[in-house]
Formats: C-alpha cells, structure tokens, sequence
C-alpha cells in the first residue's frame, strides 16, 4: 500500500470557563477595577494579599478588608529571558513575590526592567495600572521600578 | 450605584491549549482514503478484529494491523445519547443525537452524528447510511459525512451488533 506523508495539523484545545469569584476575591477584583489594592486581615494581625477567604490558622471566615499601598518590594524573582506568547510581556521580564506596604506576605506579578542585573531583593517597585481597569488580576499591566 | 451593583461577581478564565497533532501512518492512511469518500479499516492478523478508524495495531492482540479492508458507509447504531444542553462554541444546535455506530464489515464503533430522524424513535440496533457533502468539501476529516440518518432495514439483534459483514443484513 502506498504511504502518503503523515498528516500534521495545529488545533487548539479550548474551554470557555466562567468562573465565580465569591465575595472575598470578588472585593479584591472590584478593587482593582477602581485601581486600589486590598487585603485582608488574618486573625495573628497579619495583612494577606490578594485577600484569602479563610484564615490560615484558625479557619475561621476572614471579613476584615485592608487597603495597602501601591509600591513595595520585591522578596524574590525570576527572570524571563524568552517570554512565551502567553506571558504578560513580549520582552523579558521577572515573575516576582512582591510584598506591598502594608501587607505582610508577597504577591506574584510581573516586573518590568531593561535588564535583570537592575532587579534586586529588596527593590522598591510600584504598581503600573492598565489603560481600562476590568476587575482583573492584570488591571496591574505590571510593577515597575521605583 | 451602590458598591453591591459594581461588584465583580465572576470573570472569563478561558484556557486555550495549542497542539501540533500528528496523525501517525495508519490515521495518514485513513484520513487520505475519507478524503476520497471511503472508509477503511484495519484487520488484525491474529483475532481478525477489524478496527475503524485503525491505529496501526490490534488494542485487544498487541499486533501491529496491516491489512486494509474496506468498509461500507451503512452502519448499526451500538449506542447514542439525546444531546439536550448547549455545549459553547459548538455549531451543532440542541437536540441532536451522537452515537456509537458499527460500519458494516467493521467490529468496533466510531462516534457520529444522527439526523434526520425522530430523536425519540432512534433505537439500538438500527440501521443507518452516511449522508455525504458534497465531494468539492471533501477534506481530511469524518466530517465530510454530514452525520448518519436511518435506513429501511430491520433492526439487528443485539448480539449481532459489530458482527456484520461489509455486504450488510443481507450478507
Ligand atoms: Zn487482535
């Protein structure tokens, strides 16, 4: 039997996933639709961002909302050479914990910089916001140095 | 507005995953002849099982499946489901009918539409005839049958379901 070339084709698998955000993470995104950053008190005082609905300890259902600051400083990184058509950035970038003032554990997002060797741990960063605030995670478009 | 109504209450979290799919020789070979408007299969030299659409082996003997075979475009419904609730971005409108389907000659099932037909009067055991495009559409893809709709031939008992020859009932 004769054998033709083997076929080949992209296809992309999707899913249409809405997801509910509960009124925890809810509030937190509708904070950053107004481009201010919340968090959320835990019962040993500690500031937690983005906003946990259950406290880490005791279990209990957390309510009590905080708002922290726009700037803070990086805890660790990681430096993306080769950004991924997927990734927030077309150039390279840093994934980063970022610890906001105000808030007591760090965040992850996005750090643009020219270069790697201009981050640091303990680098001041502040928050850039997208040109039209949606209620998402990537209202932040990225933080930046300070 | 209160601050109740601004409320983000859900977000879109579409995930998109992007493959390269490569058919492999034996799918290759049973797409390109789907392309021409025929079925074929592969018989496996040790419980001659014949399977559509082939893979290159026997799943039941391990053994790889040369032999080709092809099969008619009448087929026995094994199984089916009455779709009723939207599936997104899926073209084909609520209720329809997927199902498991025998081609004649062939011993195990492929998934395929039904229609034309009442939803309610489908049944195990009947007997049901692709409905081609037109061969200009024809491409590398099962699609090029529209879906499959009932024929008037009697039901096949159960038992005998997977066990036709490629002449049909009557062979
Ligand atoms: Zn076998």
């Amino acid at each position: 039997m004769s054998q033709p070339e083997v076929l080949n084709q992209e296809f992309t698998l999707g899913y249409t996933y809405t997801r509910s955000t509960g009124p925890v993470v809810g509030r937190f995104l509708t904070a950053l639709k107004n481009r201010s950053i919340v968090g959320i008190k835990a019962s040993d005082g500690r500031v937690i961002v983005p906003p946990m609905e259950y406290d880490p300890d005791t279990a209990e259902e957390l309510s009590e909302f905080v708002e922290v600051g726009q700037e803070g400083e990086i805890v660790s990184f990681a430096w993306v050479k080769e950004p991924r058509e997927a990734h927030p950035m077309d150039k390279p970038f840093a994934w980063a914990m970022v610890k906001l003032d105000g808030a007591d554990v760090p965040m992850i997002h996005c750090v643009a910089a020219d270069r790697e060797d201009s981050l640091a741990t303990g680098a001041r960063v502040k928050a850039v916001w997208a040109e039209e605030t949606v209620g998402f995670i990537t209202d932040i478009r990225c933080f930046e140095l300070v | 507005m209160s601050e109740e109504q601004d409320m983000i209450t859900d977000i879109e979290v579409p995930i998109n995953l992007k493959y390269n799919f490569t058919a492999g020789a034996a799918a290759t070979r049973f797409l390109t002849q789907v392309k021409k408007g025929v079925l074929t299969g592969q018989r496996c030299p040790e419980c001659a099982q014949v399977y559509i659409p082939p893979r290159g082996s026997c799943p039941a003997c391990g053994c790889a499946t040369e032999e080709e075979v092809e099969l008619a475009d009448k087929a026995t419904v094994q199984s089916f489901t009455i779709v009723s609730i939207p599936i997104p971005n899926n073209p084909i409108q609520p209720p329809y009918i997927i199902a498991n389907l025998v081609a004649d000659g062939a011993n195990i099932s492929f998934l395929h539409l039904i229609s034309e037909c009442v939803n309610e009067d489908v049944h195990i055991g009947q007997r049901v005839q692709a409905e081609w495009k037109p061969e200009e559409e024809w491409t590398h893809a099962m699609d090029n049958i529209r879906y499959f709709k009932p024929i008037d031939e009697p039901t096949v008992p159960v038992d005998m379901i997977g066990k036709l020859p490629v002449t049909g009932l009557e062979g």
